[in-house]
């Protein structure tokens, strides 16, 4: 339905409540593909998620099938390129109206769009169907290089940072061409460093301490720096266009955030170098910066919330704006609060590579990146539709209102149940029984341990059934809708303030 | 409108968001250079390769307050004194089978990975091996068929059969002995290593 909806002729301008991409430019229609994608993405990683939790309560489910490994790889990869896939789709959305001229180059970025999508079936088809290889260079250059999150082999490796140099050469020479603001400077810097970090992921060491510094570069500075900027940006960009707020404030914010972001994330990253081999001054430097890094956060917060009630909540888009404020707390709680929690390394000592990892995850993931590209879908799918009205009052509000509410409890339930796991974990295994394989099976076997991992999954099908709700929701909502959109006005409390 | 006051304009948090990123990077790449010579195969924190010709203790190390690696005398692994290129090129098999095999989305090494299984980082050294003259035979076997030599200890839970060949279960062996003598600065807390000869 999406994809004949792409080329629906120009002169359906005017309907409004029907996709209709005439409204979009070069770079939305772009941006729309990645979306859709993205969502696409998103149900295989619940789907596998799911899969990969029964196999903790039911170890014969799927065995020599589809094992738990396989299960969890899928999981992870499909979150991070989903990630990645919204995050390129919210900057090409943005890039035109930001720069305001047109797209450079995009018949490129069309083409890059569609080798990056068969590149990325062709990896999780060889992920499902041959699995593993034998212990060779040539497994990790066709079938999976084994290095979490960044499993994709070799040769998609290549093909990945072709298609970030088209992506990036779009975006850089669109600001070349167009006008240079805050949020695009930031921008267009955060995605260089962002690109050339993956380099880092793409060599073999038999030394698994070399190995494991230069896999944190990308992996951290991804998730802890380069990615909480680059979601700074875009919701900069979306409280302007939400709210009306006012540029010069999101700006300043921004470059707080920056400023904040980088001081403490950069050298935050010495908290994955406690315990892989690394010197000891690492539990001095990695400790004290990493238990600096929710403070960007907490400003994120701020700006989200002061600028909302500035507002009075007058937005454009009810469903996006409630979205990214689940962003602003959602980050905060989940990478800054449960990253905090456990950071310091006289914790970490007996928390790292415990359930708290998988719990801290869950919420991060989806408090930082999972919800603000749910915004950006929503302030697509809003415009895609003719720009329609978005407002209190939409018909069949509870859909998406019950996707937001289905999608926070399932993650925040899933986080609270894993961390009970972690506690258990950590207090059996780690302290009591001084981390020995029958001391790790004496914790997975632990009433408690047992009854969060049978929550974990409750709430997994809980998220699942948001994710359907959510996806019905972008699909039908706007349908038929002939009110056109609000436009945010600038307050005039907030008038005065400035 | 009054003069916005200095903390809050665009200007200086622009530049002070330049400097402290530039500050840090440079941090960061100075101590990468220090870090990255330390944990070169062969340093006082990661042995060389041929460590695994030697057996392999933990003492307590009250100044540092936490266990820390010795290496011992000899006890060349399958009974062969390998040198170091050797012993690199079977560590190294070793660890890009692990890769292969995607050991990382069960197990944690040096606790990153999955954690589905147990953590492999002093695997070598486990006490569930029951005694040190059986360890290597056990380990193979296991790793040859994992399904009839489970180690659930008590649950259901149970590695899948990988198609490992035994070189590549040797190799394995070879690389996580290799592992478990990296200075880890006393991760896991604690640990209770097997019995072995002259402690």
């Amino acid at each position: 339905m999406m994809a004949q909806a792409v080329n629906q002729p120009m002169s359906q301008t005017a309907m409004r409540g029907k996709l209709n991409s005439a409204e979009l430019n070069a770079g939305q229609r772009l941006a729309v593909k990645y979306f859709s994608v993205a969502i696409i993405l998103f149900g295989a990683q619940i789907l596998f998620g799911l899969l990969a939790g029964l196999q903790y309560l039911m170890p014969e489910f799927l065995y020599n099938v589809l094992d738990f490994n396989v299960n969890r790889m899928v999981h992870i990869n499909a979150m991070i390129v989903w990630m990645l896939y919204g995050f390129i789709g919210s900057v090409y959305w943005l890039v035109e109206d930001e720069s305001g001229t047109e797209l450079v180059g995009a018949k490129l970025a069309n083409l890059a769009f569609w080798v990056l999508t068969a590149a990325v079936t062709v990896v999780v088809i060889v992920y499902l169907l041959v699995q593993t290889g034998p212990g060779e260079q040539k497994s990790l250059w066709l079938i999976n290089e084994g290095r979490e999150y960044i499993e994709a082999p070799r040769w998609a490796d290549f093909g990945i940072v072709a298609v970030v140099l088209v992506f990036f050469y779009n975006v850089a020479a669109t600001f070349m061409k167009g006008r240079w603001s805050g949020i695009s400077g930031v921008l267009v810097l955060d995605l260089i460093a962002l690109a050339g970090l993956y380099l880092a992921g793409m060599f073999y060491s038999p030394n698994i301490s070399m190995d494991q510094y230069w896999w944190w570069w990308v992996i951290h500075m991804w998730v802890e720096a380069t990615w909480e900027v680059l979601v700074g940006c875009i919701m900069a960009w979306g409280l302007i266009k939400t709210l009306g707020a006012r540029r010069k404030i999101v700006t300043t914010w921004l470059y707080i955030e920056v400023a904040l972001m980088f001081g403490s994330g950069i050298l935050g990253l010495g908290h994955h170098y406690f315990w892989i081999g690394t010197p000891e001054y690492w539990l001095s430097i990695g400790g004290f910066f990493s238990a600096l890094e929710p403070i960007p956060l907490v400003a994120m917060v701020v700006h989200a919330v002061y600028d909302s009630g500035v507002h009075r909540f007058k937005n454009s888009n009810h469903p996006a704006l409630a979205w990214l404020i689940a962003h602003a707390f959602g980050n905060f709680f989940g990478a800054g609060v449960w990253g905090f929690m456990h950071t310091l390394p006289q914790i970490n000592l007996y928390t790292h590579g415990t359930q708290w990892s998988a719990s801290h995850g869950h919420l991060a993931f989806f408090g930082a990146y999972a919800t603000i590209n749910i915004a950006m879908f929503y302030i697509a799918i809003q415009k895609w539709r003719g720009d329609v009205f978005m407002g209190a009052g939409i018909r069949h509000a509870w859909r998406w209102k019950w996707a937001l509410a289905l999608l926070n409890i399932g993650v925040v339930g899933m986080t609270v149940a894993l961390l009970v796991s972690g506690y258990e974990q950590s207090f059996v295994e780690r302290a009591l029984q001084g981390s020995t394989w029958a001391g790790y099976f004496e914790a997975q076997r632990g009433e408690w341990f047992v009854q969060g991992m049978f929550w974990r999954q409750i709430f997994g099908y809980v998220t699942a059934a948001g994710t359907l709700l959510l996806v019905w929701d972008l699909i039908t909502i706007g349908k038929g809708e002939t009110r056109p959109a609000e436009k945010p006005t600038e307050h005039q409390a907030q008038a005065q303030a400035a | 409108m009054s003069k916005t006051p200095w903390w809050a304009d665009e200007n200086v948090w622009r530049k002070t968001a330049i400097w402290v990123t530039a500050l840090m990077l440079v941090a960061l790449i100075l101590l990468t250079f220090d870090s990255v010579a330390k944990i070169t195969a062969g340093s006082d924190r990661v042995p060389a390769y041929s460590v695994i010709n030697h057996r392999i203790y933990y003492k307590m190390d009250n100044d540092r307050n936490m266990q820390v690696p010795v290496i011992g005398g000899q006890a060349p692994l399958f009974g062969t004194v390998l040198s170091e290129e050797q012993a690199q090129a079977m560590v190294s098999k070793g660890k890009m089978t692990v890769q292969a095999k995607n050991c990382m989305n069960c197990h944690t090494l040096l606790g990153n990975g999955a954690y589905y299984a147990p953590d492999l980082t002093k695997a070598w050294l486990d006490q569930g091996w029951g005694a040190e003259a059986v360890r290597e035979q056990l380990m193979v076997n296991f790793l040859l068929d994992p399904e009839a030599n489970a180690r659930g200890y008590g649950t259901t839970r149970k590695m899948p059969d990988l198609d490992i060949t035994e070189e590549e279960a040797r190799a394995i062996i070879a690389f996580l002995k290799w592992m478990s003598a990296i200075d880890t600065n006393g991760f896991p807390r604690n640990f209770k290593p097997i019995a072995q000869e002259g402690e």
